[in-house]
């Protein structure tokens, strides 16, 4: 493949990427931010979205369109709720200590992806797209007859790939709006900048935290509901969102939401293209030592602010 | 803590002693005594390391079928030397450390007669070493050429499914001589994808072709589209081989990659196990060929053997369970379980196995076997054992798409599949 058709194609898989990469960091990045939880089950809550997903579809029946709406619908609070549930249950009663969340955290990973093993089995199971229609891309270049369009091979997209990165940019505006105009954004703000203080001017910060814990996990759902088309659920695919969550949040400073997003695209960006040019693990390789200078050379992050 | 407790630590192993001993003497702990004097009539044990957990899940629940109809079948007629077979199965989670520490486990706790598994090839190359020292027989089904390379050990044989080298072998003219020279190939990166690439390179270049690009795909991976656009333009023939549980995906993305304009395309029936060939998003696969070990679709010619093995594993004539169609069979590779345990039966029988003390009898008796001709121990074909490489070589098949299903074009023989010994295992001691 020539190289301008190539490093398109190699983009259009990178804007994917990055957009599920932001909805499952962003999760991440909040319940940080507002509980100072390193939760290291988020991972298992986006699988715990595909798999749900895969239920609902195929409970539903009918046009592949049905299914899907419906799990978009029904499992980002689905898996909320479960989430918020794990707050009371367990978070709550360790009063949020760091250290002991993080092993907390470990626990509900193996939990949920042992029981997900048990319950839904070892099998990756495809939930079909509401639609897939392949777009032939055309490509411009100056040749023997002048400037002229061409089609080259293998230069496609799918609707539902675009889709994809248009939902989650919606969700992305809809998440600023809350945070930053509503009152509920209001009142995570207080609670992120100082908690003592929001709890003296009766904001229930209990209640805050499962409701933070539980949108973080609902993020990720919705993000594994959007990308299960394309990939397949199963009760493994937990572990790369993970790393990939914490390696865009370290870089983007955790807690800062504009850092999170700029680190998405970033590594989602450097992924697809490195990826397609040279090799997934040079990717990988790049990200992660990304990752060691951030913390060595600008520890808070990108956007993130120093603790006063 | 500076407080002591009543109760000495003298005192404490002395009560744990106690009751281990009387736990011994019931027979509750294994390898207790009593055991001995009923050796005649004890099951013969043969440890079955699944792949129940990890990338190779779907293999793992239908070898369990293969094995535990097997199993069915020679306990029916009487089990080995008259003595009932017992599958005890552990679960390898498709992982090379589990797998070696699920031989000690059987060799130690289990205390099998034989070992017995397994298809991923690391898996297998990385328990291999660890049958040897417990000196415990381990027959493997996993294609790789490991076996017949010489890289394993005496204990170490593959008597029911041919090795990859040979059945790439087998593979290239007809792929040279129909399909086009110039072949791209896209495998998973490991041992077994290795196997594919180097023997695919060789054989295709003795046919006159090339191969003009090498696509190492890692078999954890989810998404394959990146990987399309290193297909030379030039590329007559895609050879596609993958594995793991986003198998679905790859063929599906390499549809949507193509579109309309595809080369000829040849996979392994690896990309496609356990996947119904009717998924969505497959129908560019109509007109393309696939490599199978057994056909999955019944062909009007199925042997009575072959049909018999099918009803025998609950397979319907579309190669998924009889009891849930959308449950579909890794077929291709299932009946090398089925086989083995056969051979391991033959194998006691020869050298009138009584216990573990046998276990070099044992495999001596199997390198002594040849010819296993086509029956209902050897369902899917005729076999040639070689007693030197610990490989059994066997018939292969093509088959093309269409209608969606898949029906027979081409089958290769044994002797299209044959290579020159690389290893004597026979020469090697116990």
């Amino acid at each position: 493949m020539d190289f301008g058709p190539h490093l398109m194609l190699a983009s259009i898989e990178g804007a994917v990427i990055s957009a599920i990469l932001v909805l499952t960091a962003m999760g991440l990045s909040i319940v940080f931010g507002v509980m100072r939880v390193v939760n290291v089950a988020h991972g298992e809550f986006f699988m715990l979205g595909a798999v749900f997903a895969w239920a609902v579809s195929t409970m539903i029946g009918g046009h592949a369109a049905f299914g899907f709406v419906a799990a978009l619908l029904i499992v980002p609070v689905l898996v909320g709720c479960i989430a918020s549930g794990v707050d009371q249950l367990i978070l709550k009663r360790i009063d949020y200590d760091v250290d002991r969340t993080i092993v907390a955290t470990i626990g509900i990973l193996y939990i949920v992806q042992q029981s997900t093993l048990m319950l839904y089995g070892p099998e990756a199971r495809p939930v079909e797209p509401p639609f897939n229609t392949r777009l032939a891309l055309p490509w411009f270049e100056f040749g023997a007859d002048g400037f002229q369009m061409i089609w080259p091979w293998g230069l496609s997209v799918t609707t539902y790939k675009l889709f994809v990165i248009f939902a989650a940019i919606s969700v992305l505006g809809v998440l600023w709006f809350v945070l930053t105009r509503t009152k509920i954004g209001l009142i995570m703000r207080a609670t992120q900048q100082d908690r003592e203080m929001a709890q003296a001017f009766g904001v229930p910060v209990n209640r805050v935290y499962s409701w933070v814990f539980g949108l973080g996990a609902g993020l990720a759902a919705l993000g594994a509901v959007l990308v299960v088309p394309i990939q397949q659920a199963h009760y493994l695919m937990g572990g790369d969102p993970l790393l990939l969550a914490f390696i865009v949040v370290i870089i983007g400073g955790l807690g800062s939401l504009p850092g999170t997003v700029i680190a998405a695209v970033l590594i989602g960006m450097s992924d697809g293209i490195i990826s397609v040019f040279f090799s997934p693990t040079l990717a990988k390789i790049i990200a992660t030592f990304l990752v060691a200078m951030v913390l060595v050379f600008r520890p808070q992050g990108l956007m993130g602010r120093v603790a006063a | 803590m500076t407080k002591t407790s009543n109760i000495s630590r003298r005192k404490t192993l002395l009560g744990l002693g106690a009751g281990a001993g009387a736990l011994a003497a019931g027979g509750v702990l294994p390898g207790s005594l009593g055991f001995a004097q009923a050796q005649s009539s004890a099951p013969i044990k043969i440890g079955f390391q699944k792949h129940a957990t990890g990338i190779g899940a779907a293999y793992g629940r239908w070898y369990d079928v293969a094995t535990n109809a097997a199993a069915a079948r020679i306990n029916e007629m009487g089990g080995i030397n008259g003595r009932p077979v017992e599958i005890i199965t552990e679960d390898d989670a498709t992982d090379p450390g589990r797998g070696a520490e699920v031989l000690e486990k059987f060799a130690n706790q289990h205390e099998v007669d034989v070992a017995f598994g397994t298809l991923f090839s690391h898996v297998v190359i990385g328990s291999a070493p660890r049958a040897g020292e417990l000196k415990l027989p381990y027959f493997v089904v996993s294609e790789g050429h490991h076996v017949a390379s010489g890289m394993l050990n005496r204990y170490t044989l593959q008597p029911g499914i041919t090795d990859v080298k040979s059945q790439v072998i087998s593979m290239a003219p007809f792929v040279a001589d129909n399909l086009g020279k110039k072949v791209t190939m896209i495998y998973p990166d490991f041992a077994f994808g290795h196997d594919h690439r180097d023997f695919f390179s060789e054989a295709i270049e003795a046919q006159g072709g090339e191969v003009v690009a090498k696509i190492a795909i890692p078999p954890t991976e989810t998404t394959f589209t990146r990987y399309f656009p290193n297909i030379p333009r030039e590329t007559e023939v895609i050879y596609h081989v993958m594995v793991g549980p986003a198998v679905l995906t790859f063929v599906k993305e390499m549809g949507e990659f193509f579109g309309p304009s595809r080369p000829e395309i040849f996979g392994f029936i690896d990309s496609l196990e356990a996947v119904d060939i009717q998924s969505p998003g497959l129908e560019f696969l109509e007109g393309t060929y696939f490599w199978e070990g057994m056909p999955r679709y019944k062909q009007a010619n199925e042997s009575e053997a072959a049909s018999a093995y099918r009803a025998a594993v609950g397979v319907n004539d579309s190669g998924a369970a009889i009891d849930d169609p959308s449950n579909v069979a890794t077929y291709a590779h299932m009946f090398g379980c089925w086989e083995t345990l056969h051979v391991i039966k033959a194998g006691m029988e020869a050298a009138d196995y009584q216990g573990p003390a046998d276990r070099a009898k044992l495999i001596e008796a199997v390198e002594a076997m040849s010819d296993m001709p086509e029956s209902i121990e050897h369902p899917q074909g005729d076999k040639v054992f070689n007693g030197k490489t610990h490989q059994a070589f066997g018939k292969q098949f093509i088959s093309k798409v269409g209608d969606g299903r898949l029906d027979v074009v081409h089958t290769a023989s044994i002797e299209d599949g044959l290579y020159e010994d690389e290893v004597d295992y026979t020469t090697r001691s116990f």
